[in-house]
């Protein structure tokens, strides 16, 4: 029998990254294939060319058997092929029936026939054993039903090969059981199910047999009966080039910033960070190594005062900072390079000038009479700054959306470093850069550590983390699993203490 | 070259650009409603010099559209101010109006003040009233997160009909009419032309187009109140008080709408009559857009549209075209305004490089 799907020699390039690198990826017909990997290491985009959102630029795919040339979602569609985006493409206003029906809907007389989209919807429920009102609007459902919904969407429309990807990262556990039952029954029913996943433990748990992906190339396919956790991270994670760094020999200082017992929500309400116990000396980098998702950006937004603390004390220099606002944060020496720099880090239509002294402005150094804001010595400090930091710009008056995305982080870089902090929290501060950007962030950091500051440094790079850090946490569910010495430590220990294979 | 160095000083190429861009746009409206007097049968060129004349013929005409312009700088301003910090208050005309009865009220109230303290008197009553009526759409917004299209425009109902009911009632002075008695003598603005409406509002409708320009581009608190409208997540993330800058923008923008009603009252009409005004707040909103979002740009299309209706009513004396065509020109400005992608493709065909 020909396998569901063939790939062959897949390679998909974007301006300076190779996303897919000849990549031969086989499906069986009625397996649930696990696609394990980091993140950025071209599992989406290999899914993408599969469901033609992305033309290869090389590489043939063979569905049944069958050479297809995948043009456009619609293409992958009529060849049976449907996926689950992380973020659901549902409309909520309208109920469930009328979403799975949605641009195809059953019409009498040009209008749409209520009762014969009810019948066939409710049909579909009963056929792919998905229990779903159909009538309820899509708002008033909760994460985990709106993905049913999705998969329903999917399967109505005639799908024999079903890609998730990453449907666990929006679940609770109790949702994502839920979730494993109706994909292992549509397995039952004869379905194809392609899982994307960066978990471990759920990867096993679900997979027939996985394919494990690391910076856009296979690395092997093995059967989930035949392998285990430890097996699984090595081929994840992997042996890495690291790169060399002139790490001095600092001698750590006195706890700059203490976190103890830290709770909080996240944006849905779901106790995300539970029960964080983190210490930061000066002169140290401490990485927070942590699959994206166990609560990194709600740890970072407490500690800026961005996010509400449930129970527990955050301490700066030991002094109690729990309650203080993010003002009073910035002032008491704490620099911040935001995860996501568009969101939180800059302002695209101010100038670069304006940009430097956001967090700044109220400084007496930029201020006149208490209110009214020195744009002249703002903008000599400013360009003083870009030729420190050697910013690449037309001048200080541009704006700063106009520069490319190296330059617009270290337009934050240097604004936060110049501070002169006590504590710097640098969340992906290398995430999408060129080489030479990456280097020279990364020097920076290393810099200010030598100077006496406490780093903490969150990344989804390993990489990143071994290169820099002087001692390593490790982030799962919401908690500090385990802290390490680079030395005593390795690669597949960490792997393992991230994806909650073993606990510290 | 020396053109261009002095360009370059009245600001970035991205603004000159607008600049361009909305200056073709006012053009264009001109020549689509010169199609229009054609195909009606008139003769443009006629109706367009009687406008021109009617508007800035002489001091007594120029006096004329300026006093049409006065409140629509105060209420574009308004809108403006409020919209940096990314809200839009399209209540004005209710804050112009509270701040409009306000200032009638202190105007009718007192007789023996000396007329300075009176005006100011007068004047921070309208400023009051007015930042009153745009405070309760921002602790509605941040307490409740109630959207301030909504209520600011529901509010501005609320004021039409509050102030109809006390000039109707309570207020109502002996007559027919629904009004107030005059103001004292002590609380009028003084007119500044002979047999013209032309009031000294003129002069604090100025002032506060360089106060809110100093404050937006030059202090920390412009610089708050920009950073949140542009990002407020960025805002907060620099320690930024967000909610305490929607709240005071708001506030600010409501005095000074408030203010507008006040300069009407206190140097046009000296009394508050019921629906004296024709819908200024909603002409500040177009203003405003018609302006750039600019205290700059908000005067100077005040005065475009302070032009149009002083210059339209001689044009229609002149040479019979209807009033209406006023209107229209003034939808189309706005119009062309709002859609600069159209301007763009137009210059494109054209061959115009951007």
């Amino acid at each position: 029998m020909a396998p569901a799907v063939e790939m062959r020699g897949i390679t998909k390039t974007f301006p300076g990254v190779t996303a897919n690198d000849d990549i031969d990826f086989t499906v069986e017909k009625g397996e649930i294939h696990g696609l394990l990997g980091e993140n950025g290491a071209g599992k989406t985009v290999l899914m993408s060319v599969l469901y033609g959102l992305y033309r290869p630029d090389a590489g043939e795919t063979y569905i049944d058997g069958e050479r297809a040339e995948i043009e456009s979602p619609a293409a992958a569609m009529s060849l049976g092929i449907g996926m689950v985006h992380q973020h659901f493409m549902l409309v909520p206003s309208l109920t469930v029936a009328e979403n799975v029906v949605l641009g195809r809907e059953p019409a009498k007389n040009g209008l749409i026939d209520e009762g014969e989209m009810l019948e066939r919807v409710r049909a579909s429920c009963t056929k792919y054993r998905l229990d779903v009102d159909v009538e309820a609007p899509i708002h008033t459902l909760s994460v985990g039903v709106q993905q049913k919904v999705e998969i329903l969407k999917a399967l109505h429309r005639g799908a024999d090969i079903l890609i998730l990807d990453e449907p666990t990262a929006v679940l609770t556990p109790q949702e994502a059981e839920d979730l494993f039952r109706a994909v292992r029954s549509l397995r039952d029913q004869g379905k194809t199910v392609i899982f994307i996943s960066h978990k471990l433990r759920e990867v096993l748990s679900i997979c027939d047999r996985i394919t494990v992906l690391k910076r856009g190339k296979v690395v092997g396919t093995v059967a989930a009966s035949e392998t285990d956790m430890g097996e699984l991270a090595e081929m994840m994670v992997g042996r890495r080039v690291v790169y060399s760094f002139e790490k001095a020999e600092v001698a750590p200082g006195e706890a700059v910033l203490s976190v103890e017992g830290l709770e909080a929500l996240d944006d849905r309400g779901v106790p995300t960070l539970r029960g964080v116990d983190l210490e930061v000396r000066g002169s140290e980098i401490l990485g927070l190594a942590g699959v994206e998702g166990n609560g990194q950006t709600e740890l970072v937004e407490a500690l800026m005062g961005l996010r509400e603390a449930k129970a527990g004390r955050v301490s700066l220099c030991s002094t109690d900072i729990t309650r203080a606002s993010s003002y009073e944060r910035i002032r008491a020496g704490v620099s911040h390079i935001p995860e996501d720099r568009h969101k939180r880090g800059f302002i695209p239509d101010f100038t670069v000038t304006e940009n430097l002294i956001l967090g700044s402005h109220r400084e007496a150094r930029f201020t006149r009479r208490g209110f009214v804001i020195d744009y002249e010595a703002a903008a000599s400090h400013s360009q003083a700054l870009v030729e420190d930091y050697s910013i690449a710009t037309p001048g200080v008056g541009t704006h700063a959306g106009n520069l490319s995305g190296g330059n617009q982080q270290k337009v934050i870089v240097a604004r936060e470093f110049d501070r002169d902090p006590r504590l710097v929290i640098a969340a992906q501060p290398t995430r999408g850069l060129d080489v030479g950007a990456t280097e020279y962030v990364r020097k920076k950091l290393l810099e200010m550590r030598d100077g006496g500051s406490a780093v903490l440094l969150v990344s989804a790079d390993l990489d990143e983390i071994w290169a820099l850090s002087d001692r390593i946490a490790v982030i799962y569910e919401g908690r500090i699993v385990a802290v390490r010495e680079p030395a005593e430590t390795d690669e597949t220990e960490l792997g393992l203490l991230m994806t909650g294979g073993r606990r510290g | 070259m020396k053109a261009r160095a002095l360009l370059s000083r009245v600001g970035s190429p991205e603004t000159l650009r607008g600049i361009l861009i909305q200056l073709i746009a006012i053009l264009m409206a001109f020549a689509v409603g010169a199609v229009v007097l054609l195909v009606t049968g008139y003769n443009p060129i006629d109706a367009y010099a009687a406008m021109l004349r009617g508007a800035f013929g002489d001091v007594f005409r120029v006096g004329q559209t300026l006093t049409q312009a006065t409140p629509i700088i105060f209420t574009a301003l308004a809108f403006l101010f409020s919209f940096k910090s990314g809200l839009f208050n399209i209540g004005a005309e209710g804050q112009f109006l509270a701040g409009a009865f306000a200032s009638a009220l202190v105007g009718i109230s007192f007789q023996n003040l000396p007329a300075p303290l009176h005006v100011l008197l007068a004047l921070v009553a309208g400023a009051v009233a007015g930042g009153l009526w745009g405070l309760i759409p921002a602790v509605l917004k941040t307490r409740f997160g109630a959207h301030e299209v909504i209520t600011t425009m529901m509010l501005s109902y609320v004021a039409l009909y509050l102030t109809s009911y006390m000039v109707n009632y309570p207020f109502k002075a002996p007559g027919w009419v629904s009004q107030t008695v005059m103001i004292a003598e002590s609380a009028r603005l003084p007119r500044l032309l002979q047999g013209a409406q032309l009031s000294a509002s003129i002069f604090i409708a100025l002032a506060l187009v360089a106060l809110t320009r100093f404050i937006l581009n030059r202090t920390i608190l412009g610089y708050e109140i920009r950073a949140t409208g542009l990002n407020p997540s960025a805002a907060e993330n620099a320690g930024i008080d967000v909610k305490r800058g929607m709240i005071l923008a708001l506030v600010v923008s409501g005095a000074i709408a408030g203010l507008g009603g006040s300069g009407e009252i206190m140097g046009v009409h000296r009394r508050f009559i019921d629906g004296f005004s024709p819908g200024y707040g909603w002409d500040g909103l177009a203003v405003a857009l018609v302006g750039g979002l600019s205290p700059v740009g908000a005067l100077l299309a005040a005065i475009l549209f302070g032009a149009l209706r002083s210059g339209g009513m001689i044009m229609t004396r002149a040479t019979g075209v209807p009033l209406d065509i006023v209107f229209l020109l003034q939808a189309l400005v706005i119009l062309f305004v709002a859609a600069p992608a159209l301007i763009r493709a137009i210059l494109k065909k054209g061959g115009l490089r951007w």
